[in-house]
């Protein structure tokens, strides 16, 4: 089918665009932006005249809960999320039941992704079997099945033997392994930031050192192995200062950074509220601070959902015990939007970090730029409304997240992947 | 965000916590006490202020002396009590917080008084109640985690306006597991809240949370110097399981260092008091000649604990 997406500003970070443009789709691909191509015959034309025309989002953490979680989510119901949140790319971490860890596993997610032909789906694989930090998995055969990277997800290593071997194994064939600094018994003795407010609630801490530590295994451990490392979720000042250092000295490391985490501190977590029970722990305001301004100025590379949705039930109990996790897909755009506009940056570098800079830590190139050529994953939305976030109006089957109630900027209008409408609002 | 334990007006709906109560509502409780001290000692102990409410002792983890005394504390204002040990039923059937709450509410309870192992788990009923719409029906938070313990709180204030009168010239410490510790936290915020103008934690650094001094408090490790010069020493329980480990090296050691011994408790002022939650560990945290000394205002404390939970499970449950 043939779109014409006539007269929306069309921010494109990856071409450094931001100018009013007809944007022209066909076959699935961005054929032209400005001028029509010879012979173009728009079929339907959607009026984005003040909206803006960005490349669909590209999300590198959005559990889908399938296989083993069903209760929780399922693929139809993330994906229609997606959707509604522009996003057109999701990374998918391992942290299934079983985890990523089959070939076979991971050719069915991907075959069930397909079928549904919503977003497109990039497994994360598991980097040992079943996350348990014990064997190997079959890192050739799963990119053969359409692993991008490997990962541990929330499930750190104990052994370091264990994990220098995971990664000279796949630093073999280049591939990327994606690491949450979380050191392993002292990320597990908490349950929030390990400082005023976990002292004056009582609550169990997690101090900072389970970052920095863990942090300091990867990086030296990545130094001797040679492996490519990601570095997800960070949560503290410190550990921000220490990717820096390691970028100093020239090491190739990238890293991100949760919508969560930018935003809030563990003062939002108030009277125990257990939307705000997340991994990692919301730190203190100092630590979110350095956050949004890493992110602003690039030394952190990506913002992500780390989208995780629990069902009520493992919400609705006291905080300790309390299921972490938070939804996020349809409040990416949202909140970047809010923390470029609070940091003070043109939307084109604050589009960056959920377009092109995501993509190139998937490896994705032919999607997150409306390059003639390109895959047309486009998301048109309007950057003045704003919308309120309730319960009924995310369609993620995760209700739980700390911006409930709150009013916020972005309000996605249409969603394209591959040249076709797969969302309207 | 609406402290959930005060309704629109500012008054008392829950007790939940002693820390952000306000100045008034304290003192309030304190005063209302006062009378009911003087019930003990009658021959018909029981005035009618709760005839015909239901209080449940909901009790998720185990206690013998705070369910008693709130117990005795109910009965005396002549409500009908139940006792529920959960963790010996529903709970260990799989049965979630929530739903065991719903069930008893459908019993027509008038009052909580919950007792649970994780912080913050009687907030959690208490705003449940409320999103439900159930304004009628209050919660009394008799201990939850290391959160709060805020009628031991209270019945400690008690005990210390009782023997100190004026709260606002005072120095006080509070000795030992602070970490693990409910009752230090209800303690350091209501002494800071009352005015008083020297709260000193003492204890190891294992023991004492991190940014503690940001509650008000000053820091000493050092028992010598710690106990210097104070006119209340609070000693706080120190758990079995803490004692031999990676927080302390041996219960030995620990008495050795921390423990309150006649020696170091002469470094404090000769009127000072001796306060203890219970129940004690003797050789210890505590020195047997010091827990039965003529400082100890022990036995004391636990005679006002029943009054203070009068006072606020009466001005709850008549509102």
């Amino acid at each position: 089918m043939n779109i014409l997406i006539s007269n929306g500003r069309v921010v494109d970070p990856a071409n450094r665009v931001d100018a009013v443009h007809d944007v022209y789709v066909s076959g699935g691909k961005i054929v032209a932006l400005g001028a029509a191509p010879d012979g173009f015959k728009a079929e339907r034309t959607i009026d984005a005249s003040g909206l803006v025309v960005a490349p669909g989002f590209i999300d590198l953490a959005a559990r889908l809960r399938e296989p083993g979680y069903e209760y929780r989510a399922t693929l139809e119901s993330e994906m229609e999320a997606a959707m509604a949140g522009g996003v057109t790319s999701l990374a998918i971490p391992p942290d299934t039941d079983p985890a990523l860890d089959e070939p076979g596993l991971v050719e069915m997610l991907t075959y069930r992704a397909k079928k549904l032909n919503r977003a497109h789906i990039y497994p994360v694989g598991a980097l040992t079997l079943g996350l348990k930090g014990e064997r190997l998995s079959e890192m050739a055969e799963l990119v053969e099945a359409g692993c991008v990277a490997f990962s541990q997800a929330n499930v750190p290593v104990v052994d370091n033997t264990v994990l220098m071997r995971a990664l000279q194994y796949a630093a073999t064939f280049g591939f990327r392994v994606w690491l949450q600094p979380l050191a392993p018994f002292l990320s597990r003795v908490g349950h929030a930031h390990d400082g005023e407010v976990s002292t004056r609630l009582g609550l169990s801490g997690i101090p900072v050192a389970a970052e920095t530590v863990a942090l300091y295994t990867y990086l030296e451990l990545a130094r001797l192995t040679g492996a490519r490392l990601h570095i997800t979720r960070l949560s503290s000042a410190a550990g921000l200062a220490l990717i820096d250092q390691a970028r100093a000295e020239g090491m190739d490391v990238s890293c991100d950074v949760s919508i969560n985490h930018v935003h809030l501190c563990d003062m939002d977590i108030g009277y125990f509220n257990p939307n705000c029970h997340l991994v990692p722990p919301l730190r203190s305001q100092r630590d979110r601070e350095a956050l949004a301004r890493g992110l602003a100025d690039g030394r952190i590379d990506a913002l992500c959902s780390d989208h995780t949705p629990v069902d009520d039930d493992a919400k609705q109990t006291p905080f300790s015990e309390s299921e972490p996790g938070a939804t996020g897909l349809e409040l990416l755009l949202p909140l970047t939007l809010k923390w470029a506009d609070a940091a003070g940056l043109p939307l084109l570098d604050g589009l960056a970090r959920i377009t092109s800079d995501a993509a190139k830590i998937v490896g994705i190139t032919k999607a997150g730029h409306l390059s003639p050529g390109a895959r047309a994953d486009v998301c048109v939305f309007d950057p003045a409304a704003h919308v309120k976030i309730t319960r009924e109006g995310l369609r993620s089957q995760g209700k739980n997240t700390p911006f409930l109630g709150m009013e916020l900027p972005g309000k996605v209008r249409y969603t394209l992947v591959e040249g076709q409408v797969m969302f309207e609002g | 965000m609406r402290n959930p334990q005060l309704n629109q007006h500012g008054e008392l709906q829950h007790l939940l916590t002693l820390d952000g109560l306000p100045r008034d509502i304290l003192t309030a409780i304190l005063d209302t006490a006062a009378p009911f001290t003087e019930v003990a000692e009658r021959e018909v102990k029981k005035l009618p202020l709760l005839r015909g409410k239901s209080v449940f002792n909901l009790f998720f983890e185990n206690s013998t002396r705070t369910r008693t005394t709130f117990e005795i504390a109910a009965k005396r204002l002549s409500a009908d009590v139940v006792n529920l040990n959960i963790n010996t039923s529903s709970a260990a059937k799989g049965e979630s917080l929530l739903d065991t709450v719903d069930n008893l509410c459908a019993m027509q309870a008038d009052m909580f008084v919950v007792r649970h192992a994780a912080s913050g788990a009687p907030m959690l009923i208490a705003q449940h109640l409320q999103n439900t719409g159930r304004d009628h029906i209050h919660v009394v938070n008799a201990g939850d985690g290391r959160h709060a313990h805020p009628t031991q709180g209270l019945l400690d204030m008690y005990t210390i306006r009782h023997f100190k009168r004026d709260f606002t010239n005072l120095t006080v410490a509070i000795v030992g597991d602070v970490l693990h510790s409910r009752v230090a936290r209800s303690q350091i915020a209501a002494l800071t809240t009352l005015g008083v103008p020297e709260v000193r934690v003492i204890g190891p650094k294992t023991l004492l949370p991190t940014e503690v001094e940001r509650l008000g408090v000053r820091v000493f490790h050092d028992m010598s110097e710690g106990l210097r010069g104070v006119d209340v020493v609070m000693m706080l329980r120190l758990q079995n399981e803490r004692m031999n480990g990676a927080l302390l090296p041996t219960p030995q050691e620990y008495y050795k260092i921390w423990g309150l011994t006649a020696e170091k408790l002469a470094l404090a002022r000769p009127d000072a008091i001796v306060m203890h939650p219970g129940p004690m560990n003797r050789g210890v945290e505590i020195d047997s000649a010091v827990a039965d000394g003529a400082q100890a205002v022990i036995l004391p404390q636990v005679t006002f604990g029943i009054a203070v939970r009068m006072a606020v499970m009466s001005m709850l449950g008549s509102r």
